[in-house]
């Protein structure tokens, strides 16, 4: 069994996640007590390495000729694909100027890709879509490009920016995706789906309470994946790589063979996974050869390497239409391969460029068919192939390699993208090029997100990678339960009108006692309010359980999961909508006056608030602590449930754009808000009324507990470039200034 | 009895009000009507929201890793409230915070300074904003003789308090060769300058003219191009080195 444990480094840390987003990010606590100091920890690292090496002189002999001159160790025993990385990679510490322009090959290509992108604009957004045949790895005849030029192969379907058919989360999805941009499912498909094979979709509705619909429809609970296909796995796509497919499968057998005994349900579905996995792994294998490539050993070179991991992702988004599908963190992996290459003379730097070119050229061409409400909830159809990259290591070497380099370097030889979602693993320790680089590619390109390596590190280790925008996991060892948000501002509205929906007007949430006098009172507002939010938080966690069951059940990610250890740590990801709403709804009940006006029913409709009460995002503890209190309160009223395979419960507050949808269907609060407006994103005060500035507005969100707010607290900050200090031009930088480089203008 | 201060609001985030990431605090109240001014809401010395040094230095102790370039006091016109800035100032020197003063110098009396020999005690940095060189023009801009605040420069300068010179390029008011000549000539009379900031005129205040009712009185004026400010600033600089 020890094959499938956790690492000895990330095994023992607390399940603290953390997170980050698109243009910033407050991160949470750091938790230190898991770092023995820096000195420390790299004689520790250096004990074993050394360790490894004696070992593995010996052990080298027996292997194939492909691993010859990689440093052996743990990773030659077990699917350990970090241990492989430590003992083999080369940390790169200069700048920049080795890399490569894009080669002919390169330029040809990617013009034609542009070319493609441009008729699927002028043609409303979609290329094309296959109606008839539903996706699976194998489903697809080998898809070109431009077969001659391309150094890494695989398409979706059989044609660039043809969108495939994937109706297992739901035939419904799939159906009106289509005939969003004028197409029609064959009825054929319709028949299976709707007759013979059910979906998830279908699955979850089967099960759902009468509570749950309503509440899914008054939009107290939205933007469940229930009806679309959950995402936030990384599959381990390196170990594709590594290791060859024959051994990765020899791997689950020996899982499976671990699992016998008492047959628990459990137990049962547990096999029944990893044999789906073994299937899958087989259809990968299947894939490849379409494309000439027989993948059941390890890659033998840098552009195998690349090829072979480039499948295993290829696989997963053929068969899952997922919200975020993230590849991980390959570049100083890919690394390995490339610099022993470049040693052994086998490839050029140009041609290692190209390599890397092609591949990200292919992951900026993953598209998926979604559907109107998810292009809104979204604003868009962002895949999120998310690309992690450098990071220090725990032994306190950076992550940093050159092919961390060569991947920011698409950003030039192919110009800016927003997909992959390259994030910069940030750290102060990281080299000084390095970020100098990434700077340098940010303000030409806008294109790197960046996230706090410090605080991930400390809770994940370091071989964690982003899905999506800020879920952090160990690679081929956590995933999450995507869970989408409860809407809390809504809640607070339900806790004062006695669980009737201001919209709807029926009633949604249960028949509590309504506020009735004309004024609100802060302890009586508080106490029911709280009594409101443990009803949402069980209901919420319970409709996430039935819908996580039929994910598992009817669109089990079979591929992902075939690239993850037997054991997988689960992270039940839920996420709060509204934050600052409450904050200061609550802040003006407690500091000023906030009056109630009723219509002709008597339900609360609206608010009128005389005075001025402390607002969320000044740094005034008056009302931040009161948005500390709600999520501290709400994320352990969550953890009070039983969670679905044991996953262990976090919370989000991190919308980005969703915010303006949960505030379309959120009446008139109590803090002035219009009903219908907007919330402010994620954790950010509301808008205009952080007063005193921005780092004001950062302190507040700042006091945010994280370890109550596992999966991510975002912050989304845009300044306008002159905000952030004037040009040098007119700046009265004394040496810059007036000492301006000639000694004539020097003042005496 | 402690000191309170008028206070129109505080930024936490300033990066144009001094060297660093600073923690500005606006105050409420000027005697100056400079036809350009982009702050009018500062105008009014009626408004009133207290606060005690105590009160501002706990607010910068919130932020103050971040705003770690230090407090500056802008306006408004700061030296309105000469006795309330003094004490912050003191306070703000005991905990070692960099302490700024952004002013038009337009209070400034040259024949009483005990109160401004107190003042400078604490201050690190003035930043005087020289609004016209010619006095006739400056009374029309702004309503007040420049006397003062050129004899501000001067006391700033004796006493050596460093100080970076502010000048707002106004088109068709300020712009002329001539004028920006003279101005450099006296930059160059001054020996603690430390830098010149010569800032474009725009007209992004307009809507809070609006808002407050005031009629803006340069309507019709176009902003000035960064070019155009670069080409006075140069000058000015070539003034100050002929000297």
């Amino acid at each position: 069994m020890s094959d499938y444990k956790l690492e000895d480094e990330t095994s023992s840390v607390d399940t603290f996640d953390t997170k980050k987003q698109q243009n910033s990010n407050i991160k949470g606590y750091v938790d230190t007590r898991m770092q023995p100091s820096a000195g420390l920890k790299s004689i520790i690292a250096d004990k074993l390495q050394q360790n490894m090496n004696i070992q593995s002189t010996a052990e080298s002999q027996a292997q194939p000729k492909e691993m010859k001159d990689f440093v052996g160790g743990k990773w030659q025993h077990e699917i350990n694909v970090r241990d492989f990385i430590q003992n083999n990679y080369t940390p790169y510490e200069g700048d920049a100027s080795f890399l490569s322009d894009p080669t002919d090959a390169t330029k040809k290509l990617w013009n034609k890709c542009l070319d493609l992108f441009n008729e699927e604009r002028e043609k409303g957004g979609v290329l094309d879509m296959d109606t008839s045949i539903v996706s699976t790895i194998t489903s697809h005849d080998a898809g070109y490009i431009e077969k001659d030029l391309e150094q890494i192969v695989g398409l979706q379907t059989d044609k660039p920016l043809k969108r495939a058919l994937q109706p297992f989360g739901g035939i419904r999805m799939a159906q009106s995706a289509c005939n969003l941009y004028g197409y029609l499912v064959d009825s054929s498909v319709t028949e299976i789906f709707t007759k013979y094979r059910k979906t998830h979709n279908q699955g979850v509705f089967d099960v759902y309470t009468p509570e749950m619909k309503t509440a899914r429809h008054a939009a107290i609970i939205t933007g469940l994946p229930d009806a679309y296909g959950r995402g936030r796995i990384i599959g381990d796509y390196r170990r594709v790589a590594l290791y060859g497919i024959d051994r990765l499968i020899e791997d689950k057998i020996a899982q499976m063979t671990s699992l016998e005994g008492d047959m628990t349900a459990e137990k049962i579905q547990l096999r029944e996974e990893i044999t789906e996995q073994i299937n899958a792994l087989n259809e990968m294998k299947e894939m490849a050869k379409l494309y000439g490539y027989d993948i059941s050993k390890p890659a033998q070179n840098a552009k195998e390497a690349v090829q072979w991991l480039y499948f295993g992702y290829l696989a997963v988004i053929k068969e899952q239409n997922g919200a975020a599908m993230s590849i991980g963190r390959t570049s100083t992996f890919l690394d390995i391969f490339i610099e022993r290459d470049l040693q052994n003379g086998v490839i050029t730097e140009s041609e290692a460029q190209e390599l890397v070119d092609h591949f990200i050229m292919k992951l900026r061409l993953v598209k998926f068919a979604r559907t109107p409400e998810y292009n809104e909830l979204f604003s868009g159809d962002p895949v999120w192939v998310t690309e992690s990259i450098g990071g220090m290591g725990l032994d306190g070497r950076t992550l940093v390699t050159k092919n961390s380099f060569r991947y920011l370097h698409t950003l030039e030889n192919l110009g800016t993208s927003p997909e992959p979602n390259l994030t910069v693993l940030w750290s102060r320790d990281l080299p000084r090029s390095f970020k100098e680089y990434a700077a340098k590619i940010s303000i030409a390109t806008s294109s790197i997100q960046y996230e706090n390596d410090e605080i991930m590190r400390s809770v994940h280790g370091d071989d964690y990678a982003i899905a999506c925008c800020v879920s952090s996991m160990v690679v081929g060892k956590e995933m999450q339960f995507f869970g989408a948000r409860a809407n809390l501002a809504k809640c607070l509205l339900y806790a004062i009108n006695g669980g009737i929906d201001e919209r709807l007007k029926t009633q949604v949430g249960p028949k509590y006692e309504p506020v009735t006098s004309e004024y609100l009172n802060y302890d009586e507002v508080i106490s029911k309010y709280e009594k409101m939010m443990e009803w949402l938080a069980g209901l919420y966690v319970n409709t996430l359980n039935c819908i996580h069951y039929m994910h598992d059940k009817y669109y089990y990610e079979k591929a992902q999961m075939a690239l993850y250890d037997r054991d997988v740590k689960r992270y039940f990801a839920t996420g709060i909508a509204g934050l600052s709403v409450v904050a200061d709804s609550l802040s003006a009940i407690k500091y000023a006056k906030v009056k109630t006006i009723r219509d002709e029913n008597g339900l609360v409709v609206d608010y009128e608030v005389e005075g001025d009460y402390p607002k969320y995002g000044n740094n005034d503890d008056r009302v931040d602590q009161i948005a500390v209190n709600v999520i501290r309160k709400f994320m352990n009223m969550i953890r009070s449930h039983h969670t679905y395979r044991n996953s262990i419960p976090t919370t989000s507050i991190l919308t980005i754009t969703s915010n303006v949808v949960y505030g379309k269907k959120t009446g008139n609060t109590p803090d002035g808000r219009r009903a219908g407006a907007p919330f402010a994103p994620g954790a950010n005060p509301m808008h205009g009324r952080d007063s005193h500035g921005a780092v004001a507005s950062l302190a507040s969100v700042a006091k945010l507990p994280f370890s109550d707010a596992q999966d991510g607290i975002s912050n989304t900050f845009s300044i306008i470039p002159n905000a952030l200090g004037k040009d040098e031009i007119f700046m009265g930088d004394p040496d810059l200034q007036i000492d301006c480089g000639c000694s004539s203008c020097e003042l005496r | 009895m402690a000191i309170l201060g008028n206070i129109h609001s505080i930024e936490t985030c300033g990066t144009v009000d001094g060297p660093g990431i600073r923690f500005v605090v606006f105050v409420q109240g000027c005697p100056m009507r400079c036809a350009y001014c982009h702050n009018p809401d500062t105008w009014s010395f009626d408004e009133n929201k207290k606060m005690s040094v105590d009160e501002i230095l706990k607010e910068y102790d919130g932020v103050k890793e971040f705003c770690a370039g230090g407090i500056t006091v802008t306006g408004g016109e700061p030296l309105g409230q000469i006795d309330f800035v003094t004490e912050l100032f003191k306070e703000a020197k005991k905990l070692g915070i960099h302490t700024a003063l952004d002013t038009s110098g337009i209070l400034f009396t040259p024949n009483s300074t005990e109160k401004f020999d107190e003042l400078i005690k604490y201050t690190d940095l003035v930043m005087l904003d020289i609004k016209h060189i010619n006095d006739e023009e400056h009374k029309k801009l702004t309503g007040h003789s420049n006397k003062n605040i050129l004899e501000f420069g001067k006391y700033l300068s004796q006493n050596n308090i460093q100080m970076w010179i502010r000048h707002v390029v106004v088109p068709t008011i300020n712009d002329k060769e001539e004028y920006l000549t003279q101005l450099g000539e006296f930059i160059s009379t001054l020996k603690t300058v430390k830098a010149l900031d010569v800032l474009p005129y725009h007209n992004m205040a307009i809507s809070k003219y609006e808002k407050l009712g005031i009629d803006y009185k340069l309507k019709n004026l176009k902003p000035l191009s960064k070019e155009d400010a670069i080409k006075a600033r140069d000058i000015i600089l070539k003034s100050i080195s002929k000297k």
